[in-house]
């Protein structure tokens, strides 16, 4: 990464526009207070269920909330979980994948076979067994997506510390006595986050996707705390008298990982347009 | 052939045995007893009846002692007894709904394939075209779209609004007194919109690679043989080279098996449909903790199946992968 990587990024249309749809993300949900119209808890009994109007620009729910306040404050917890359970995934997997991939032998030879054994599980069945023990609440929800989504990125990590430990750099570290952990973390893991940069983007986008659909089913983030995912079950509960409910969350969720895929697409056009 | 068969079944044993471990660990290590719901939530259980339901479950011995004699039932498919009321077999409950499940994955599955590969096929045959940047926009919103949602919209569309489909079940109230040839249709009727949208979450996926595998043939030396001999241009595309472009792609039906298993959770509560997804989450919202570790394990199990079932395909299509 350097000037090069920059120069191409700024040409490159997806990269924008994903940035864009990213960088306006993180301003409504910081700006959410001053944003959203209305507060996104206060109830309205005389207004249940209201179409969109000029007032309530995405009409309220069934207890007369405005629906686009709520969605303005749920940006946040799409926000925080998107990036927390990344996180998670990504120091699991560069982790295991450094280490699985400078040692080799048989410490590769486990810590792959783990990986295999936890590619077999239906990542969403995995999510759903754990949460079933676990009381829903946003934390647990950010924990459990980066706990079973970390072994993508051990797989390219580990791919790029088999060919860069060869690398004459390293070789050239070790010479001196550098230890193992810092040939590990110093050298060769910079290195290897330009792959890695890219699966954390594509990443927080399948965070976002899993959240919703867990809050959706009633499993995630729990009312009255605002998520994209359940105004969409609110939606569903009143699908044949209020399609405003089940239409805009999804729009939001929608644009939202389009905007991260983008973003992720683009940055590795612009590392490597080779790779195009 | 047959030895390449049984190596991958060998190679199969280990991950089993790791699939039970981690349905087990994840089971245990979890905070809470499984007999939590049933007692602290029952203020009459008495702490000798905690004491008894612990002993009835194993509760009360070593977790190694408790794993073997685990392993050592489901061995024999034997996977317990629900929690809920009913206090039936586990391996019964899920296998009245696993064909369900499995009928609507196999519709699906066919149903990517049927229209994933010709996409995938013509934006590679025309690239840069309008079809081919169309397509493009196409896979980058399939990707982001969530699926549930779209369900949504569509049940409001076809359920609501134009009244075509129904939108819950799979069949109608009246079923029972439709004629023959009608059951039939209501069935299909209530499948194609869960079929259709548990494909959706394919299609982006798989009319990509399909594309990047057509382009990566096109530029091999024997396309370049097969034009210089005079082949008319159908000829090379559709024999010569879909042949090899679609070989990898039966590596593709194996990883997909998680997924679309995975999905049958949201699409069986969405449209109330009676398969394993429901079942799965109705007994996780219950903490039906037999039930849940029996699904999750056959979900890996089927996903495993998946995995060998698509290498077998591979090297009966493909000699060179049986030598090595």
């Amino acid at each position: 990464m350097g000037t090069d990587f920059w120069k191409r990024f700024k040409k490159n249309k997806i990269a924008l526009a994903g940035s864009c749809v990213v960088i306006l993300l993180f301003v409504v949900s910081i700006f959410a207070p001053v944003i959203a119209p209305y507060d996104p808890d206060e109830i309205n009994l005389k207004l249940v269920l209201a179409p969109p109007s000029a007032s309530h620009l995405c009409g309220t729910d069934q207890l007369g909330r405005d629906v686009f306040s709520r969605m303005v404050w749920g940006s946040r917890i799409s926000l925080k979980v998107g990036f927390v359970a990344t996180g998670i995934a990504i120091l699991i997997g560069a982790i295991l994948g450094a280490v699985a991939g400078y040692y080799g032998r048989w410490t590769d030879a486990v810590i792959m076979r783990f990986v295999d054994i936890m590619l077999c599980f239906p990542t969403f069945f995995l999510i759903l067994a754990v949460i079933a023990l676990l009381e829903p609440s946003i934390w647990n929800i950010m924990i459990i997506i980066g706990l079973t989504g970390w072994m993508g990125i051990t797989r390219l990590v580990r791919a790029d510390f088999t060919s860069l430990k060869e690398r004459d750099f390293v070789l050239a570290a070790k010479a001196i006595g550098a230890s193992d952990l810092r040939i590990i973390f110093i050298h060769i893991l910079p290195n290897a986050m330009a792959s890695v940069l890219v699966a954390a983007t594509l990443g927080v986008a399948g965070a976002i996707l899993t959240e919703s659909a867990l809050s959706f089913l009633g499993i995630g983030v729990q009312p009255p705390t605002p998520s994209w995912g359940n105004i969409l079950t609110a939606g569903k509960d009143n699908i044949d008298i209020a399609w405003w409910l089940s239409l805009y969350p999804g729009l939001a969720i929608l644009v939202t990982v389009l905007g991260y895929n983008l973003l992720g697409e683009g940055i590795r056009d612009s590392l490597d347009p080779r790779l195009k | 052939m047959l030895r390449y068969v049984v190596k991958r079944l060998i190679s199969m044993v280990p991950l089993l045995l790791g699939i039970t471990i981690v349905c087990f660990v994840v089971m245990h290590l979890a905070p809470g007893s499984p007999t939590d719901m049933e007692t602290q939530m029952n203020p009459r259980a008495s702490a000798d009846y905690r004491e008894r339901l612990n002993a009835m479950y194993d509760l009360d011995k070593p977790l190694y002692q408790q794993y073997l004699s685990w392993v050592g039932k489901i061995a024999v498919l034997d996977l317990g007894k629900s929690f809920s009321p009913d206090r039936r077999p586990v391996a019964r409950k899920i296998i009245e709904r696993l064909p369900i499940t499995i009928l609507i994955n196999a519709l699906s599955m066919l149903m990517i394939f049927a229209i994933a590969i010709p996409i995938g096929v013509l934006s590679a045959v025309h690239k840069d075209s309008l079809f081919d940047k169309i397509t493009g926009v196409f896979v980058f919103v399939g990707f982001a779209i969530p699926t549930f949602w779209l369900a949504l919209l569509l049940m409001i569309l076809f359920g609501i609004d134009l009244g075509w489909l129904p939108i819950s079940g799979i069949r109608s109230l009246n079923y029972d007194y439709l004629p023959p040839g009608m059951v039939f249709l209501d069935v299909v009727k209530h499948l194609i919109l869960p079929v259709t949208l548990s494909a959706f979450g394919g299609l982006a996926g798989l009319s990509r690679y399909m594309r990047s595998n057509m382009l990566e043939v096109i530029r091999q030396d024997y396309i370049m043989t097969a034009r210089a001999k005079g082949l008319s241009e159908r000829k090379v595309i559709y024999k010569h080279a879909l042949r090899n472009a679609l070989l990898p792609v039966i590596t593709i039906l194996g990883l997909s098996v998680p997924g679309l298993i995975g999905g049958s959770v949201i699409f069986e509560s969405i449209f109330a449909i009676p398969g394993m997804g429901q079942l799965f989450y109705m007994s996780v919202m219950a903490r039906d903790y037999p039930v849940v570790m029996g699904i999750l394990l056959i979900g890996a199990v089927l996903t495993l199946l998946g995995n060998l079932i698509a290498d077998v395909s591979y090297a009966l299509a493909d000699p060179r992968i049986r030598v090595s």
